[in-house]
Parts: structure tokens; C-alpha cells; sequence
């Protein structure tokens, strides 16, 4: 079952491609049709009152997100053992997920060593951004999928195979909804709402919110040209989860990165990787 | 849509355990899901419809048991309702719930021929 349509054909819509490659590292062409006939018709054609003599209950109680639970809790051992720092960066499309990689990875390319893995709908091209800094990348494509999972992680890690003692950078799919049920095997969610949205998305997008560490506010070099007030966005998420740590910041102009790098370096000795 | 993904994994469970009680065919399925879990019912109950064909449960039904979200008041600390995720206390009206009950997405039971 593909879990992209619903359809019958497998599920293996998903790419996985480093830059400068023609084609995925598992090449799929879901060449499937979705424009089925509409033959059948909705009326129930089964029907509800045959005699179930036959029938019993049977008990599960089993959690439906237990597979992915597993291959997470898999991912972070792998990690844990390796010492590798692993973050799910999440946020709306257009927030600067990509644009706060880049700044990163140049102003910490002598002290933190970064690995990333792009999760997109479609395209290399994020995954050329972070290629052209020098770090190593591997980019996802989920195809229609609108979340990556633990299982993409761990065969995007057989392909990346980050280094020991590093930070591996994971940009989920631009979706402040659905990326937040699913559990990669992170140190840390690191969610990311730029001043350009509205202040009040920790109240209309709470899951997120609540199942974040931390929140980087970017963009705020145009907090003069916006309506966004900071500390009602602050007020509004830590209502839904007062644990969560803030870091204001820019990522073109630079502005407030220190703290945001500082953050880093403590999750990275908390994880046991190497400090600077 | 993470429902469809829910979806399969919901089948997968429910056929992997029909097959072991050496079922034939999946009548019903009964889940559990938090009213705080970030998952829309309705989204479930058309993934499904269209998820089960050429499954166990083809001619099968899905059944939605919404588990109510509840919570410790930070504030006062009773526990009450949390009708969402960032509701007030209903006992002092000042804190806010430390959510224990309501994230739950369970597959509880299964009837089948």
C-alpha cells in the first residue's frame, strides 16, 4: 500500500539523493495511474446485517505509531553510540529553516562539524544550498508525503553515514502539522517561525509547539516593517508548553546566531559529543 | 495528510493480528484516539475507506473511540479537563494543563470472521 495515495502499488515514492546526482540513489517512478475509474460505487454494497456467527473479538491494544516508535528508538541509539547530535528542524515553508543551515554551517565550520538531511516534497535544491557550504548533505524527497519518518532517517543515514562526535541536522518537510507525530529519533525539535507569519501560530499549530525544545524566531532584522510582537508569540507557545527555550534571531544579517550556537554547544557536551 | 500514513499502519496491525488469530476477514476495527493527538477523525475514516481495499478489511469498518484530554493544573495542580492543548485550569482558571491523558492513537481491538 502506498502511503502517499492510498493506492495498491508499494510505497517507494520516497528518493534519496545526494547533490550532483542525476538520479536517486533508489530510483522510483510511481508510474502507477491516479486517475482510477471511479467504476465501483459508494453505495455499501456490503452489507452491515449478514449473520456474523463466525465472528469474535480479538484483542491488540497496540499503539499505531509503534513501528516508527521502534525504528526512532533504533535511530537514537545509533545516534547516542556515535555521539552524533541529532536535531528535527520543523517549521512552515518559507521560514528560513535552509537560510539558518547555511549561516550555521559557515560561522561554526571550524568548530562544529555539521551534517545535514534535507526532507522536501521535491527537488535538490536545498540540498544544493548545503552542498555548496561544504557540509556533507543527503536530500530526501517524500514525493507527496508530507513528513519524513524514522524509517527515511535510518536509510538516509546508510546513505549520509554521518561522522562520529558530529551534528546531524535534520530539515523536515516545510509542515508545522504533521512532522510533529512523527518521532526521528532526535536529540531535539527545533522549531522555526519567522516574524513575517503571524505571532499567534503557537495557538493555531499547538502540537507543534508542545512537542518542541526549542524555538528560533527568525527574521527579525524586519521586526520594523512587520506587525509580529515577540513577546506575544513567546507567551502564546509557552502556553502550550512552558519548557520551551527561545532564540531571536536573523539569519542573513547574523543578529542574535551566538545564542542559538551557544544552545548547540551545550546540547552537543549534554550528548557526550566533542566541545570546542 | 499523516492520516494515511496512521491509516496503513492501523491496517498493518489489524491484519498482522487477524492473520495470527487465523482470521479470514476484519469486520471492525476499534482505535483509540486522543482528542488531542493532532489527528482529524474524518481524515481517518476516509483514508480508511479508501486504504482497505485489497486488505482483510475490505469489507471492514473502522470505529473511532475519542479518548477526552486531560490534565495537571501547573498552577494548582488538580486534574481536569483539557478540551486542548493549551486550555486553563478549570478548577483555579489561572495555570495551565500538563496534558496526561488525550495523545492516545491505539489500536484497542479487532472483530473478525
Amino acid at each position: 500500500m502506498c502511503d502517499t495515495c492510498g493506492c495498491s502499488q508499494p510505497a517507494e515514492a520516497v528518493t534519496f539523493r545526494r547533490p550532483g546526482t542525476e538520479t536517486p540513489a533508489h530510483s522510483h517512478d510511481h508510474a502507477h495511474p491516479h486517475d482510477h475509474d471511479h467504476g465501483h460505487d459508494h453505495q455499501h454494497e456490503h452489507h452491515h446485517d449478514h449473520d456474523h456467527s463466525q465472528s469474535r473479538e480479538v484483542k491488540v491494544a497496540q499503539d499505531i505509531l509503534q513501528q516508527n516508535d521502534l525504528l526512532a528508538a533504533h535511530n537514537r541509539g545509533w545516534f547516542a553510540g556515535r555521539g552524533i547530535l541529532a536535531l528535527n528542524l520543523v517549521s512552515s515553508p518559507g521560514s528560513g529553516k535552509t537560510s539558518v543551515l547555511e549561516r550555521t554551517i559557515s560561522d561554526l565550520r571550524e568548530t562544529v562539524p555539521l551534517s545535514v538531511i534535507e526532507g522536501d516534497q521535491q527537488t535538490l535544491r536545498d540540498a544544493d544550498r548545503i552542498a555548496a557550504t561544504g557540509a556533507p548533505v543527503l536530500q530526501v524527497n517524500t514525493g507527496k508525503g508530507c513528513h519524513l519518518d524514522a524509517a527515511m532517517i535510518q536509510r538516509a543515514c546508510d546513505e549520509l553515514k554521518p561522522v562520529p562526535d558530529t551534528v546531524l541536522m535534520i530539515e523536515n518537510v516545510g509542515n508545522l502539522v504533521c512532522p510533529a507525530l512523527f518521532d526521528l529519533g532526535e536529540a531535539a525539535k527545533v522549531v522555526i517561525i519567522s516574524v513575517t507569519e503571524g505571532d499567534d501560530k503557537p495557538l493555531k499549530y499547538p502540537t507543534m509547539f508542545a512537542a518542541a525544545d526549542l524555538c528560533l524566531i527568525n527574521k527579525i532584522d524586519l521586526l520594523p516593517h512587520v506587525n509580529f510582537d515577540v513577546d506575544a508569540c513567546e507567551a502564546a507557545a509557552r502556553q502550550v508548553n512552558p519548557k520551551l527555550e527561545f532564540v531571536r534571531l536573523a539569519a542573513t544579517t547574523g543578529e542574535g546566531m551566538d545564542r542559538w550556537y551557544q544552545w548547540l554547544r551545550d546540547r552537543r557536551a549534554a550528548s557526550g559529543g566533542e566541545t570546542d | 495528510m499523516h492520516e494515511m500514513s496512521l491509516v496503513i499502519s492501523i491496517l498493518d496491525i489489524a491484519e498482522a493480528q487477524a492473520r495470527e488469530a487465523n482470521a479470514q476477514a476484519i469486520n471492525r476495527v476499534n482505535i483509540e484516539v486522543g482528542a488531542l493527538a493532532g489527528v482529524e477523525n474524518e481524515a481517518l475514516q476516509f483514508c480508511f475507506a479508501a486504504a482497505r481495499r485489497d486488505t482483510m478489511a475490505a469489507a471492514g469498518e473502522l470505529v473511532i473511540e475519542v479518548i477526552a484530554g486531560r490534565g495537571t493544573c501547573r498552577h494548582c495542580g488538580q486534574d481536569g479537563p483539557a478540551s486542548e492543548l493549551m486550555a486553563l485550569c478549570v478548577a483555579c482558571d489561572e495555570g495551565t494543563l500538563e496534558i496526561f491523558q488525550g495523545r492516545e492513537l491505539r489500536v484497542s481491538s479487532l472483530n473478525v470472521d
